[in-house]
């Protein structure tokens, strides 16, 4: 049970509840699609980025808990962040999701993001967490092609 | 004789001791006794199974039609006496109606890929319904692109039973093959299959049926049925994975071409001419499953000697208990309500989605699947992108559903 409440902690269930930054973004010059055919996640990714500034980011579509949870806290993370900020951001979830649940969690510099380290006890779950960062990067990278998790 | 002596004493069916057959469910999950409910993607084996995989291994196991010594005989024996098995089991005419495949999915490939291509040509069609597992939709749309036909899809209504009409207007001069489910793997639905084989042979379109979600809980008569194709699949019926069968009537195995080529299926090569085998060998190109199918067979053995009247009449209580249980869950909206169902209990919880429930029922020791159940066209008929299924098999009990419905009552407390 405490891993339960590890995973879907209050900040998670209240993002599902009411996403931030959902829906398409007015003036994005930047988009790129997701898909997880394990669950039928879908989300889209909309970026508005101005000298290697991301200044605007907003999503829509539609997944469980955790997927709709980190793609709100994930637009709060790196709305205002320069590209390589956000990457850098991008790589330190990563680490946090997909860490040896054994070693001390590693959160440093991913504020509110810290919320998703239980999801590492859950591998089936890491997807989720992940699919709409893949979908941001595709965006940040201008590539034309849907992401997926497979 | 089988018959005969159930009349003589019925035994009685309980799933209790059922399920002390199988080793795999008295384990505890996150502290928690299992409650397995996924058995539509794939069903438990019970000890009979393993044991007889595992002595196959041990004192008989060679490779089969080749050797002249005892082992080699042995297996061909085994081997060739899980045909005969598989063909008491469906009570099809002759063993040689029976081709050991890896599952259904290659059985439909199979028929799609030498009958298919055979018979379907540009302007044709190939109906199926829209309640198709992938594996039954896939192999058919690729034959169609190929073929420049029309895939014709029957529909179905809002609780997921076909539109038996429609089925019937869609059987059209253009049709060369209907290819449906017996059971729906997403919704349960049972297909009215003998009158829809025969409304299709009264235009003289052949029938191949998806059985992979029937004969787990239900007698299967190719030949009362008289569809032209019966395929499954062994690891749903208790089985091991990576066998299965297609059973093709006899006439059209033999006008068909093989498949796949290589060794165990041919009379004779040489580099001007290969000469194949007799069916259904033709169709068995490389050394086969052999353990499998003896796995296959004791599966059949375990299943036959249960009763499955008696199951069948003890899963349709579980599962109308497990449906009026759901249905008094506040935001539990059940997917797929045929008049005629099997096994399936397929819903969706409101605001939550179904992977969610998927987990937190994990930490309760409950599996269920959660997802689109290969079926994606069935979820968009619902307007879903996924559900959560509990599916029940031999040795489910009220007991499985009690936790069930306890732990969706969790879940509610996780998300309230």
């Amino acid at each position: 049970m405490s891993d339960l409440r590890e995973l879907y902690q209050s900040v998670i269930l209240d993002h599902n509840r009411t996403p931030r930054n959902f829906g398409e973004l007015e003036g994005a010059n930047r988009s790129a699609q997701g898909y997880n055919p394990l669950c039928g996640d879908q989300v889209t990714v909309y970026l508005a980025v101005e000298d290697g500034l991301v200044k605007g980011v907003s999503f829509s579509g539609s997944g469980c808990a955790i997927s709709t949870a980190a793609a709100s806290l994930m637009t709060q993370s790196i709305k205002g962040k320069p590209e390589d900020e956000v990457q850098r951001i991008f790589e330190g979830f990563r680490r946090l999701v997909t860490a040896n649940p054994r070693h001390e969690v590693d959160a440093e510099g991913l504020g509110k993001l810290a919320v998703f380290s239980g999801v590492r006890e859950f591998p089936m779950r890491v997807k989720c967490a992940t699919l709409v960062w893949h979908t941001m990067r595709a965006a940040l990278e201008r590539a034309g092609e849907p992401v997926t998790t497979e | 004789m089988r018959a005969a002596r159930d009349r003589a004493l019925p035994p009685r069916f309980d799933p209790e001791r059922v399920r002390m057959d199988f080793p795999i469910l008295q384990q505890k999950v996150h502290g928690k006794p299992l409650v397995f409910l996924d058995s539509a993607a794939s069903a438990q084996k019970p000890q009979a199974v393993l044991d007889a995989m595992s002595h196959f291994y041990a004192s008989d196991y060679a490779n089969i039609h080749r050797g002249v010594y005892e082992l080699s005989l042995r297996a061909t024996q085994a081997f060739e006496g899980a045909r005969e098995k598989v063909r008491d089991f469906l009570n099809a005419a002759e063993a040689r109606e029976i081709v050991f495949v890896r599952g259904t999915t290659e059985a439909i490939n199979l028929v799609a890929q030498s009958f298919g291509r055979e018979h379907v040509g540009p302007g044709d069609e190939v109906l199926i319904t829209a309640m198709e597992h992938h594996s039954n939709i896939v192999p058919w749309q690729t034959l169609c692109q190929e073929k420049r036909a029309l895939l014709r899809v029957a529909p179905i209504d809002d609780r997921g039973q076909l539109i038996l009409d429609e089925f019937e207007k869609l059987l059209s001069p253009r049709t060369r093959i209907a290819a449906l489910t017996h059971v729906s793997n997403a919704l349960g639905s049972v297909n009215p299959v003998g009158e829809m084989v025969r409304m299709a042979h009264a235009r003289g379109i052949p029938v191949l049926v998806d059985g992979a979600q029937a004969v787990p809980h239900r007698h299967v008569d190719v030949r009362s049925l008289d569809c032209d194709f019966y395929a499954f699949s062994g690891h749903k019926l208790f089985g091991p994975t990576g066998i299965g069968c297609l059973y093709g009537k006899a006439a059209l195995l033999e006008a068909m071409a093989p498949w796949q080529g290589g060794g165990e299926m041919i009379l004779s090569v040489s580099f001007e001419k290969t000469v194949f085998k007799e069916i259904p060998h033709k169709f068995e190109a490389g050394t086969p499953d052999i353990t499998g199918a003896i796995g296959l067979s004791a599966a059949i053995d375990y299943l036959t000697a249960l009763d499955l009247d008696a199951a069948g009449a003890c899963e349709a209580e579980l599962l109308a208990y497990g449906a009026d249980e759901l249905a008094a869950i506040p935001g539990l909206r059940l997917i797929g309500t045929a008049e005629d169902k099997a096994s399936v209990l397929s819903f969706v919880l409101e605001g939550i989605h179904p992977h969610d429930v998927g987990t937190i029922l994990d930490q309760e020791g409950i599996a269920v699947r959660t997802g689109h159940h290969c079926a994606q066209p069935v979820m968009a008929h619902f307007g879903v992108p996924a559900t959560v299924r509990a599916s029940l098999a031999v040795y489910n009990t009220r007991g499985d559903l009690d936790a069930l419905v306890r732990g969706l009552r969790r879940v509610r407390e996780v998300f309230d």
